[in-house]
């Protein structure tokens, strides 16, 4: 019993590092291969930097603009995320406390559209606002967090949904009573109740949009409005197999997520497990 | 619950609760899905096309277009080779991670890096390694399969997009399946021990008939995922060679944008949005009726 427990344990290990091994090693490869130049790169991708040459990074900060579609890519992302919570929670909120006819119509059109797949509506999002309002030229991130507000809603609420009901309506009879209005009662008292739920569905929602490609890259035309994957893209268009510039980049792109994650890897993986149960 | 006594406080209500969800959802949502409906009927080829009204011959012209149902046929493919094996292979992950080994936290964190960044990106770096590192592996070793450039060659390509993908999602699964595993009672697993049930007849009748909520989740994202892949198609084969890897969703893109046939391309989207509704629906639906209670 005790040589097979162990022999099960030699097992897991080995089979946990190998998949450990596969998982990172891509990452390993961006990291020793962003000092390196281009003959470094083609003749030893494995080997360590002889030295550590910060120079290809500094090329492309330059060359891609890097800090403005940085600050693009966190703007869209925060006020998107914020907003999506906030509007669903109180959506969600008033949909399971005054459940009407409309407000459960409503929610039950929402839960079905999350089986839409985005090409399915692309087309005729940029017939719409392209071609006859024109919201794409005249304000693209407006029009870019206004659609992410419209996309993010039926899941969000989803979650709230369920969290809400859970909430003992007692607290908000008092704080009624107290003379509070319904708006003042929602957000000094169940909101805050709902915080952890929030961060779990702005967790979800950041992985998404602060990655998101298909849709940023039909509403954002002008390099000044363009976030980190569509920069990403045009760069690696403009400088084709030229290693020792994309690579630097392509780990520039990922640096800020990776570095977020390793200071919140804990929330992120409970809120991803939790967004799963919900 | 609420019961306002004025009407018109609770339409104000109303309003301030749900007026702004409903505004942005019927802007990103309902009025593009309805006016796609819409344009699926006409003869749009470009935006500044005065738009015809030209019955289903979309349709029509959409079921005879052969490189959409070809296009259709490599993503139901890639569908089931992808489903199945992050499913797998996540479900496995998740089984180590939860073994009671040290480090679990370390590993489950490692494992679930791909998924933080976007597959446009994911796509990129690996054009790296099927572009550059692997060939020089091959020619080191002299095993030819690996000096191929795999994304050159027809059928390697798919097979290139099915890794990345699996690569980015299996994490993802993982700690899904390990949120179902932990709630898997100890006392029942101590049970059936007891009554002398083997680690493998544990697994086949206590863990996975427990485990079928998760299962539901995760097919269903995987799915629906699978059917929408773009972004790692986009960056990493952009389709080729010759139009080998054209998955259905960026078939839809190219028709629309690149081509300008806009209703065709709206109604095999619509034709997506069916086949997409159909399956998952039906996936909910039996995988439902094999859940069980603890």
């Amino acid at each position: 019993m005790e040589a097979r427990k162990r022999a099960a344990s030699i097992l897991t290990y080995t089979l946990l590092i190998v998949s450990f091994a596969v998982f990172v090693f891509p990452f390993f490869l961006m990291v020793v291969n962003s000092f390196k130049n281009n003959g470094e790169i083609l003749e030893s991708p494995f080997s360590l930097p002889t030295s550590l040459n910060f120079g290809h990074f500094a090329e492309v900060v330059d060359k891609m603009n890097f800090f403005v579609s940085f600050r693009n890519t966190v703007v869209i992302t925060l006020l998107s995320v914020l907003l999506i919570g906030i509007f669903a929670a109180m959506t969600a909120y008033y949909m399971v406390r005054r459940p009407t006819k409309f407000n459960n119509g409503l929610f039950a059109l929402m839960v079905a559209s999350m089986i839409i797949p985005f090409q399915s509506i692309m087309i005729p999002l940029i017939y719409i606002y392209g071609a006859k309002l024109h919201w794409i030229d005249a304000a693209p991130i407006p029009l870019l967090i206004i659609l992410y507000i419209g996309f993010g809603s039926a899941l969000s609420i989803f979650m709230y949904h369920g969290f809400v009901k859970s909430i003992p309506y007692e607290l908000e009879e008092a704080s009624l009573l107290d003379g509070c209005t319904r708006p003042q009662t929602f957000f000094k008292i169940v909101l805050p109740m709902l915080a952890p739920t929030s961060v779990t569905i702005a967790i979800l929602n950041v992985l998404w949009i602060w990655n998101d490609y298909l849709l940023p890259s039909l509403v954002l035309t002008k390099d000044q409005d363009f976030t980190m994957p569509i920069k990403m893209k045009v760069f690696n268009g403009t400088y084709m197999n030229n290693w020792e510039l994309l690579i630097p980049a392509l780990l520039l792109t990922i640096l800020p997520i990776l570095v977020a994650y390793l200071f919140g890897q804990r929330y992120i993986i409970r809120g991803v497990s939790q967004g799963a149960i919900k | 619950m609420i019961t306002e006594k004025s009407r018109l406080k609770s339409l104000g209500n109303q309003l301030f609760f749900t007026g702004p969800t409903i505004i942005f959802f019927a802007i990103a949502v309902l009025i593009p899905f309805a006016y796609g409906l819409y344009l699926t009927l006409t003869d749009m080829t470009s935006p500044v096309n005065p738009i015809k009204f030209s019955g289903f011959g979309n349709y029509k012209t959409a079921f005879t277009d052969t490189a959409f149902w070809e296009s259709m046929w490599l993503t139901v493919e890639f569908v089931v080779a992808t489903v199945i094996i992050i499913n797998i292979l996540g479900f496995i992950l998740a089984f180590l991670v939860t073994s009671g080994v040290k480090m679990q936290n370390f590993f489950r964190t490692a494992l679930f890096t791909p998924n933080l960044i976007g597959g446009l990106i994911l796509g990129y770096i690996w054009q790296f390694i099927f572009v550059q590192t692997l060939p020089s592996i091959g020619d080191k070793l002299g095993i030819e399969w690996l000096r191929l450039g795999w994304l050159g060659d027809e059928h390697l390509a798919f097979w290139a997009i099915v890794i990345v993908t699996i690569w980015q999602s299996a994490g993802y699964m993982m700690i899904i399946f390990v949120a179902g595993l932990v709630n898997v009672p100890k006392d029942v697993m101590e049970a059936a021990t007891i009554d002398g049930a083997n680690a493998w007849q544990r697994l086949r009748n206590v863990i996975l008939p427990l485990m079928v909520p998760s299962f539901v989740v995760t097919v269903f994202l995987t799915l629906k995922n699978a059917f929408m892949v773009y972004d790692v198609n986009y960056s990493l084969t952009a389709g080729g060679p010759y139009g080998s890897t054209t998955m259905v969703s960026m078939h839809v893109v190219q028709k629309a944008f690149t081509e300008n046939i806009y209703g065709v391309g709206q109604a095999e989207a619509i034709v997506l949005f069916i086949i997409v509704a159909v399956i998952t629906g039906l996936q909910v639906y039996f995988s439902k009726r094999m859940e069980v209670a603890a």
